[in-house]
């Protein structure tokens, strides 16, 4: 009931949350062999900020976002949400895949009504549906049933699906990884704007580093696996930032460098 | 579109016509051929006498007159129309095979008579023989819809729990593996003295024999769900209960309609067999009693009301899973 009036008023509550990783490690068991991903990871995002994790493909960025969102527990360290231990899934902190994993079987409504539904927020449904489709331009495909989306529309239905329930905290998994290289510029823009707008903490996975650049205002940059820091940048450039904007330039050089990849 | 064409822009000599061209000689082939039934029907001289041949031959030439008096109103027909033209070339081939079949039975006596009757004669069973047939469809609907709903419910109730609770797949598993294969059929035996009636004993059979598909093809599809779906489920808050009616359940019902269209294939095969062997009612033993008394026409006229039965049974789920699977893309027609 608590949760359900808070949604209502979005603008009531906080805005984004404190997130604290204090040295997480992690591993997968691959036929009974540890196999380790994450090596004392520790990282801190202010409410409100957007941070971007870089590194190669496959290091353990995405085992980390999927600790952060309490799919699974860390093997070892901490996660906090504003100093709250993270012990399980929580709609506060929400997840955006790579693939939109939209439901086949529901519409678009339906799909971005299913948070709502989950938690039984029966009341003034629609109209956050309905808001929330605004929101990322889906008004009129709202009968749709995904397979008739374009990648780029699917995307925005799965970024709606999140937002409509407020999170405080948005985790994104390489959210534009499958997307076209036009698309994925609208798709970069819209998230600063939404971002801009409802002031959620944002944690961005990502292998393209102007994208981190372009977006983020810290870049975290990961080792090869086991995932460990290897540096944080700070992006001061003021939004929106252009791809040749001299700061960004000189800190995508370096990156690269960071990542042993000619410049 | 006319005088719209700006200048220098060549017309186009014929806009693509709207439909293809159905000749309506289509139509009169059949209605043709239909009269052509009629006639050998009514004016060849034939071996036995037999009491329908002048309904049969008047029925063949009712329809072929009415085929040619919709010939040339067939294109204002709309819906009506279009099937038509569309299922002329069956109705043709079909008024020639039964003329076929009238000529070496009824009229040249060219294959042995019991054995196979001619097309009159199956007419004269629906004639005659109606309540006798229409109580057996009866019977054999009842049956079948009790058995097959049993273990349609039975079989989605466990192949979800088998796919979702651990322990349940731990027992029912090897249960299944063990039991599953083994045709419906072949508990046919003990069925019938461990039940206390026939009917009761074939209920068991068919639900039997509809449970083991829907199990298998509900477990699959549960266990098949995209983990992702799951994901994506809990993080947005949802409960247990959330996750097992709305995400695997919907996820796997295409697989369940598999199995649900398997299991209605193997319940109309026990259905018969027990019907044969056991329940005095019923098209399976319809057929088995015509054919104790020889009675060849009554057998075919129950086999054609039995395939009707089973394609109007499969048709009905079809309908039933296209309207819930509609967002499916590439569905099977039925």
């Amino acid at each position: 009931m608590v949760a359900a009036a808070t949604l209502e008023r979005p603008e009531a509550r906080a805005a984004g949350a404190r997130l604290t990783v204090e040295s997480v490690s992690h591993a997968f068991a691959i036929r009974g062999a540890p196999l380790p991903v994450l090596d004392r990871v520790s990282l801190d995002v202010e409410p409100g900020g957007f941070v971007a994790l870089l590194g190669p493909s496959g290091c353990g960025k995405s085992t980390l976002l999927r600790l952060v969102a309490g799919l699974e527990p860390p093997d070892q360290g901490v996660i906090r949400v504003d100093g709250d231990l993270v012990e399980g899934p929580d709609p506060s902190r929400l997840l955006v895949f790579q693939d939109p994993t939209l439901y086949p079987w529901r519409t678009v409504r339906g799909n971005v009504a299913l948070g709502l539904e989950a938690r039984g927020v029966g009341r003034s449904r629609a109209a956050l549906v309905d808001q929330a489709l605004g929101l990322v331009g889906l008004t009129g495909f709202a009968d749709v049933y995904p397979h008739q989306l374009s990648g780029g529309m699917a995307q925005r239905a799965a970024l709606a699906r999140a937002l409509v329930n407020a999170p405080r905290l948005l985790l994104l998994d390489e959210p534009l990884g499958k997307l076209d290289a036009l698309t994925r510029l609208a798709m970069q823009a819209e998230i600063l704007r939404l971002w801009q707008e409802k002031r959620f903490t944002a944690l961005l996975v990502t292998h393209d580093v102007e994208e981190a650049l372009v977006l983020a205002e810290r870049v975290i940059v990961l080792s090869d696996r086991p995932a460990a820091i290897r540096a944080e940048l700070s992006v001061t450039a003021p939004y929106p930032r252009h791809r040749d904007d001299s700061e960004i330039v000189r800190l995508r050089r370096e990156i690269l460098g960071i990542l042993g990849q000619p410049t | 579109m006319s005088g719209s064409i700006t200048a220098g822009v060549a017309p186009r000599a014929a806009a693509p016509p709207r439909r293809l061209p159905q000749p309506p000689w289509r139509i009169v082939l059949s209605g043709a051929a239909w009269l052509a039934l009629a006639g050998v029907t009514l004016g060849l001289p034939e071996a036995d006498d037999l009491p329908e041949t002048a309904a049969f031959g008047s029925g063949a030439a009712a329809l072929g007159l009415a085929l040619l008096a919709l010939a040339p109103v067939a294109a204002r027909l709309g819906p009506l129309g279009s099937r038509l033209r569309y299922g002329s070339p069956w109705f043709t081939v079909l008024a020639l095979a039964l003329l076929v079949w009238e000529a070496v039975t009824a009229k040249l006596a060219l294959l042995p008579m019991p054995f196979f009757p001619p097309p009159q004669a199956i007419l004269e069973v629906f004639l005659d023989d109606w309540p006798k047939l229409g109580g057996s469809i009866l019977a054999s609907l009842i049956l079948l819809s009790g058995g097959y709903a049993i273990g349609a419910a039975t079989g989605f109730v466990l192949g979800v729990a088998i796919g979702t609770f651990r322990a349940v797949g731990y027992w029912a598993h090897p249960v299944l593996r063990f039991v599953g294969p083994l045709p419906a059929t072949a508990w046919l035996p003990l069925a019938f003295f461990v039940f206390p009636s026939s009917w009761s004993a074939s209920t068991f059979l068919v639900a039997l024999a509809t449970g083991f598909p829907v199990t298998v093809l509900t477990w699959s599809g549960v266990a098949g769900v995209n983990k992702a779906y799951f994901d994506v489920a809990r993080t947005l808050g949802a409960s247990r209960g959330f996750l097992i009616l709305r995400v695997a359940i919907p996820a796997a019902l295409p697989h369940v309609f598999v199995g649900l269209f398997m299991g209605l294939g193997g319940s109309f095969a026990v259905l018969v067999v027990a019907e044969m062997l056991g329940v005095k009612s019923g098209l399976g033993w319809y057929l088995q009693w015509a054919q104790g008394w020889a009675a060849y026409a009554n057998m075919y006229a129950a086999l054609i009301v039995m395939a009707l039965m089973c394609s109007s049974l499969i048709t009905l789920l079809f309908r039933l899973r296209d309207r819930l699977l509609a967002w499916q893309k590439g569905l099977v027609q039925w």
